[in-house]
């Protein structure tokens, strides 16, 4: 049987400011046998400008996005659930009643957050490990509550040493342009999770969106604290590679 | 009312870090902490919520209908109906059914209806004497505060603060006991109940088949405010509507479970007309003002459905933005949190209330728990559309986006940004990361380093490795 190709989307984050993320769901993939491919192209969702209204702007970015998606085939994964929530729910308001409705359908149905993908289309046989570290996850909120997404990423965690994480399904304050119109109200939030964090004694703090993880790793370090970050990719990703 | 002419961030600013927020939070915790409890002992919960948003979304497609068949029932019951189309006329109705009956003295339970028209002051304009007797509207009265919260007004206080304010405005022995201090507020209160002229409450349901008003409070002050003076005067949005009273029991079996996390509230109480000649108690007169205040615009709109709220307060609860701001005074108006950044827009107007409906992360929180379904998110989402097409957001967000869009949409241009955010960014970072950004960068720099962008991108180290 030929190798499923699946395409990979890493998200405009990941591209510039954490490169490694996108490796590691490489080095994932393809140790699970699948092809990867990265469509050329790709850039931003446009997520951040639908979020605050700028419908036009975001209507720019998603017209470029599905089209580069469009022209490839196979499932797209991408290693982040408010992402994919973007592309699977939102474009749909985006093109509703325009001639891109078909299109915004095909590339919804291939669309896929990674831990979904691994879990529920592979069912991989794979576990996230970060030997003798203990971690705390954060279920970012798009992917949780708009794709219904916590079985998978705590079943991937199963064999790590896992330190309960109060209020674990409560936003972290990040909002993508929200950090910056209400920084002070951002923080505030991020101070809760990160004392939660720091009081669960985990020494990772892990999750499935690098935008969340930007966010309160910067605050982490900020405040000097040990606890490091890490993508849920990272804990999957074969040593040596990635 | 209190509509300062500042931004949600300006106020948010203010309170974040505050005695007052620090309650609030633990307060909305623990609203919430009950508020799941009593929804995952509760097998059918989810398909009373199924069922109560089919009820009021039913209810706000036909209202019209459903309140003219109320006021008829009301009317038959011997009750008297008046529509208000704003704070204005309802204010005017309601002076002129007190001074008509000569009330000089008029004691009120917990509404935020009348708290959205200001009916306080001007009863006191008009020399009349008006007695909050929740507990917390009370203490709100007594401190010249407002609420912060939609069920629980005094989120914000502890009661160290409430027993000090007792005994320097009540002149009693100063305590931090919950039940001395009820008890305070009760004979207080008792005293004057007796002597009241008339009564003002809200409404949280009325029920078109009968036309009743249903009543519900925990502390019995609804019974009292409505039946021992000889006026009362109800007063309702015009979306509190539900036909049957089967639609609204299961509208009060996930009411009380969603606002305080009790099976049913201490007390529901059911008003329909005056006192009747067998009753032993009850009121001559009984008024409903029905207010639409800007509601029937909302209907209209996009928003519309957020008329469906049953005002539980469980979105303000759950909300990390509220617990983090210190509860209702960061929204500046009556309605707060996530049902309130809908609402208010919609009753005030968008200037200058559009930024309401940026306090959110869009975590989606407030939709979960919405015991009416009331898709919250999608509403803020548009409220930001509406605010974006008039112009209202600054400079910096619509002129950076419209430039990264067209960057976005022109993989080459993206490449030169990438590689130009790498160059900008090397003199402001140290062993790569960020730890002072100028412009509107400066909020995130504030509190959080930033990761100076790659040396290589993803896609750039992709390439290498595919080959040419």
């Amino acid at each position: 049987m030929e190798a499923t190709t699946a395409q990979l989307v890493v998200t405009c984050l990941v591209d510039s400011l954490a490169p490694r993320v996108g490796k590691a769901v490489v080095n994932v993939l393809e140790g699970q046998g699948i092809a990867v491919e990265v469509p050329a192209g790709q850039t931003c969702c446009g997520q951040p400008a639908f979020n605050v209204g700028l419908v036009d702007d975001a209507r720019t970015m998603a017209e470029h996005t599905l089209d580069v998606l469009d022209d490839t085939d196979g499932p797209i994964v991408i290693p982040s659930g408010s992402c994919a929530a973007m592309i699977v729910t939102h474009y749909r308001h985006l093109f509703q009643g325009t001639e891109r409705e078909e299109q915004v359908e095909r590339v919804a149905a291939r669309t896929r957050e990674l831990t979904q993908y691994l879990v529920d289309d592979l069912d991989a046989d794979i576990a996230a490990d970060c030997g003798d570290c203990s971690i705390a996850y954060h279920h970012s909120c798009h992917g949780l509550r708009e794709l219904g997404i916590k079985s998978q990423p705590e079943h991937l965690i199963r064999r790590t040493d896992q330190r309960p994480l109060v209020d674990a399904d409560t936003c972290c304050g990040f909002g993508g342009l929200f950090a910056l119109e209400l920084p002070e109200v951002s923080t505030e939030i991020m101070n809760v999770k990160l004392d939660a964090v720091e009081e669960s004694g985990a020494s990772l703090l892990v999750g499935g969106d690098v935008s969340c993880l930007l966010h309160l790793e910067g605050g982490l370090r900020r405040r000097g604290s040990k606890v490091e970050v890490r993508h849920i990719a990272e804990l999957m990703a074969a040593e040596g590679d990635g | 009312m209190t509509a300062q002419p500042v931004t949600f961030r300006d106020r948010a600013s203010r309170l974040i870090g505050t005695d007052a927020a620090a309650a609030v939070r633990e307060g909305a915790a623990h609203l919430s902490d009950r508020r799941q409890a009593r929804a995952a002992e509760f097998p059918i919960f989810e398909d009373l919520r199924d069922r109560a948003r089919a009820i009021r979304l039913h209810s706000l497609s036909h209202l019209d209908r459903l309140l003219a068949h109320f006021a008829d029932r009301l009317t038959d019951a011997g009750g008297h109906v008046h529509f208000a189309a704003d704070a204005e006329e309802a204010n005017a109705v309601i002076t002129g059914i007190l001074e008509a009956s000569s009330a000089s003295l008029v004691v009120k339970s917990k509404s935020m209806v009348t708290e959205e028209i200001d009916v306080n002051s001007r009863l006191e304009e008009r020399g009349i004497e008006v007695v909050e007797t929740d507990l917390g509207e009370f203490i709100i009265q007594l401190s010249s505060d407002t609420p912060s919260h939609i069920i629980a007004p005094v989120l914000h206080r502890t009661r160290q603060e409430i027993g000090a304010l007792f005994a320097e405005k009540l002149g009693v022995v100063e305590t931090d006991v919950p039940e001395e201090l009820n008890q305070i507020a009760r004979s207080h209160l008792r005293e004057i109940f007796l002597r009241a002229d008339a009564g003002i409450t809200g409404v949280n349901l009325a029920v078109a088949e009968t036309g009743s008003v249903v009543l519900v409070t925990n502390e019995g002050n609804g019974r009292l405010t409505s039946t021992a003076p000889r006026v009362h005067i109800a007063v309702m949005g015009m979306e509190r509507i539900v036909p049957r009273w089967e639609d609204a029991a299961v509208i009060l079996e996930v009411l009380a479970r969603s606002a305080t996390g009790q099976r049913l509230s201490a007390y529901t109480n059911v008003v329909t007309g005056p006192r009747r000649p067998a009753d032993s108690d009850g009121p001559d007169e009984v008024h409903v003002v029905i207010l639409d205040n800007g509601r029937s615009g909302i209907l209209a709109g996009e928003t519309g459905e957020i008329l469906a709220c049953i005002r539980c307060g469980a979105c303000l609860n759950i909300c990390p933005v509220f617990r983090a701001v210190g509860g209702g005074h960061a929204y500046g108006t009556v309605y707060s949190g996530p049902v309130g950044s809908v609402v208010t827009p919609g009753l005030m107007g968008m200037d200058p209330w559009w930024d309401l409906a940026h306090a959110s992360t869009l975590c989606g929180a407030c939709e979960e728990v919405c015991p009416v379904g009331i898709q919250i998110p999608s509403m803020l989402l548009a409220l930001r559309r509406t605010a974006a097409e008039q112009g209202k957001l600054p400079p910096w967000m619509t002129r950076g986006m419209s430039v990264y869009a067209r960057s976005a949409s022109r993989p080459d241009r993206w490449r030169r940004a990438q590689k130009w955010a790498r160059r900008l960014s090397a003199p402001l970072s140290a062993r790569g990361w960020i730890r002072r950004l100028p412009g509107p960068g400066r909020g995130w720099t504030a509190s959080r380093d930033l990761p100076r962008p790659a040396g290589e991108s993803f896609t750039e180290w992709w390439e290498q490795r595919d080959g040419p």
